[in-house]
C-alpha cells in the first residue's frame, strides 16, 4: 500500500462521515452529533490533503488557514443568534468565491503550461468559476438584504432585471463555450467572472428580504455544485462527493423550505411580489400566520417546544380526540414542557368535555 | 484520463442521488442549522485550494489565488461548523427549558 492508497482510503472515510453527518443533521436528537461528524470529516480531509505528494510548500497554506480560521471563529462566536441567516449567507459566499478562485487558479496555471487543456477540465473550470462567482455575489446581496444594508430589502418587480438575467446567462454561456472551443484564450476569462458576478447580483436583487433564507439555501446548493465542479477540475474524488452531496441535498432543503412557506421555488425566484398568501395559510393583522403541517413534523416541533398551548375546537370534539389530546399533553409534560389550554370564552361552558385534561397547569 | 473521468462521473451521479435521499422530513426549526451545516461541508473546496496553493508548478498568480481561496474556504469551514453548533446548542435541554 502506498501513500496514495492510504490517502484515498481516508478520503473515503471522510466522505462516509459527511454523508452520515448530513443525515443526522436532519433530526433534532442527532443534529449536533451530525455536525460534529461533518467537522471531523473536514479535519480528516484537510490533514490528509496536506500529506499529498503534490503539496510541497506549506508557508502560504499555513498562514491562509490560520487567518481564515481566526476570522471564522471570531465571526461565529460574536454574531447575534438572530443574525444567523446573514452569517450563513456570508460564509456561503466565501465558499463560492473559493471555488471560483480554485478553478481560475487552475485555468491560469494550465494556460501558462504549453499543453492543450482537456475538454472536460476546461468545461468544469468554466462551470466552477461561473457558479462560484454567482454564489459569491448573490450571497453578498442576500446578506445585504437580511442585514438591511446598502440594498433595499423589499421585493423589486422590475422588467429590466427580468430581461437582463437571461441575457447575462446566455452571455456567460456563450463566452465559456468560446473560451473552451478556442482553447487558452485566457484574456476573455476575467470577462466571464465579471458577467457571473453581475448575474449573481441581479438574480437576488429582485427577491424580497423575507424570502432570503430560501435564497441562501439555494445558493448553498450552488456552492456545493461549484465545489463539485472544482473537484472535476483538479480530479479530487472527495471534493466531487462532498460538493454534489451538498448540491443535491441543498436543492431538497430549498424545496422543503419553500413548502414550509406554502410557496414554490419558481415563485420565490421569479415571482418578485413578496409574500403572497396561498391556500392553507392564514394571516392575522400583525403578519403572523398559521401553518398547516404533517403529523410527523408536528411531533418534532412539539417535542422541542418550551411551551405548548392547545386550542381545542369543534374538530377535536367531533373527532372524539379528547383522550389522545390528554395523552399527548401527558407526554409533553413528562418532557418538562409547559402545557396550557386556550379556550375561547364563548365555548367555555358549552362543551366542558372538550377540555377534560385536569392535570394540566392551566389557568382557564 | 478518460477512464478516470468516467469514474468521477459515476461518483458524481451516485453522490447526487445520495444527496437527494439523505434529506427528508426535516422539521422547520432545523432548516437553518441544516443549511448552515451543509454550507460548512461545501467549504470542502478548502482541500482544492490547498492542493492548488501547495503545488510547485505555479505562476505567482496561481499561488496567490490558491492561498486566498484557502483563507476564504477556511472561514467558511470553521465559521460554518461553529455557527451550526451554536444554533444546535439551543436544542439541548438545559435549565432554561424547565417549566416555570
Amino acid at each position: 500500500m502506498n501513500t496514495t492508497d492510504v490517502i484515498n482510503a481516508l478520503y473515503l472515510i471522510a466522505a462516509l462521515l459527511f454523508i452520515l453527518g448530513l443525515k443526522r443533521l436532519g433530526s433534532p436528537d442527532t443534529a449536533r452529533s451530525g455536525n460534529i461528524m461533518g467537522a471531523t470529516a473536514m479535519l480528516i480531509a484537510v490533514a490528509v490533503t496536506l500529506c499529498k505528494t503534490e503539496v510541497v510548500s506549506y508557508a502560504g497554506i499555513g498562514i491562509a488557514i490560520v487567518i481564515g480560521s481566526t476570522i471564522g471563529i471570531i465571526l461565529a462566536k460574536y454574531v447575534q443568534m438572530t443574525s444567523m441567516p446573514q452569517m450563513v449567507a456570508i460564509f456561503n459566499g466565501l465558499g463560492g468565491a473559493a471555488s471560483a478562485m480554485v478553478a481560475s487558479a487552475e485555468f491560469n496555471r494550465l494556460s501558462n503550461i504549453d499543453t492543450s487543456i482537456d475538454a472536460h477540465v476546461s468545461i468544469t473550470i468554466m462551470l466552477s468559476t461561473f457558479i462560484g462567482a454567482v454564489t459569491f455575489s448573490g450571497s453578498l446581496v442576500a446578506f445585504g438584504k437580511l442585514q438591511e444594508l446598502l440594498v433595499p430589502s423589499r421585493a423589486i418587480n422590475s422588467r429590466i432585471i427580468k430581461t437582463i438575467n437571461p441575457c447575462l446567462f446566455l452571455g456567460a454561456l456563450g463566452l465559456s463555450a468560446y473560451i473552451i472551443l478556442t482553447e487558452q484564450n485566457s484574456d476573455l476569462f476575467p470577462i466571464l467572472i465579471v458577467l457571473s458576478l453581475i448575474l449573481g447580483i441581479s438574480l437576488v436583487i429582485p427577491i424580497g428580504g423575507a424570502d432570503m433564507p430560501v435564497v441562501v439555501a439555494l445558493l448553498n446548493s450552488y456552492s456545493g455544485l461549484a465545489a463539485a465542479a472544482a473537484g472535476f477540475v483538479i480530479d479530487n474524488m472527495l471534493l466531487i462527493i462532498a460538493g454534489s452531496l451538498v448540491g443535491a441535498s441543498g436543492l431538497i432543503l430549498t424545496n422543503t423550505m419553500c413548502k414550509a412557506m406554502n410557496r414554490s421555488i419558481w415563485n420565490v425566484m421569479f415571482g418578485a411580489f413578496g409574500a403572497e398568501l396561498v391556500q392553507g395559510q392564514t394571516q392575522d393583522k400583525e403578519g403572523r400566520h398559521a401553518q398547516s403541517t404533517t403529523a410527523e413534523e408536528a411531533a418534532m416541533i412539539l417535542a422541542y417546544a418550551q411551551s405548548v398551548v392547545f386550542v381545542p375546537g369543534y374538530g377535536l370534539a367531533a373527532a372524539q380526540a379528547q383522550h389522545q389530546t390528554k395523552y399527548l399533553a401527558d407526554i409533553l409534560i413528562e418532557r418538562m414542557i409547559d402545557v396550557r389550554y386556550a379556550i375561547h370564552p364563548s365555548r367555555k361552558n358549552a362543551r366542558p368535555h372538550e377540555c377534560t385534561s385536569r392535570r394540566s397547569r392551566s389557568t382557564l | 484520463m478518460i477512464e478516470g473521468l468516467l469514474v468521477s462521473i459515476y461518483v458524481f451521479a451516485l453522490a447526487i442521488l445520495i444527496g437527494f435521499e439523505v434529506i427528508s422530513k426535516v422539521p422547520p426549526m432545523l432548516h437553518t442549522p441544516l443549511m448552515s451545516g451543509s454550507n460548512a461541508i461545501s467549504g470542502i473546496v478548502l482541500i482544492g485550494a490547498l492542493v492548488i496553493a501547495g503545488q510547485d508548478t505555479n505562476t505567482i498568480l496561481t499561488t496567490w489565488l490558491g492561498i486566498i481561496a484557502a483563507a476564504l474556504a477556511a472561514v467558511n469551514v470553521v465559521g460554518g461548523f461553529m455557527v451550526t453548533d451554536r444554533m444546535l446548542q439551543m436544542f439541548k435541554r438545559g435549565p432554561s427549558n424547565k417549566p416555570k
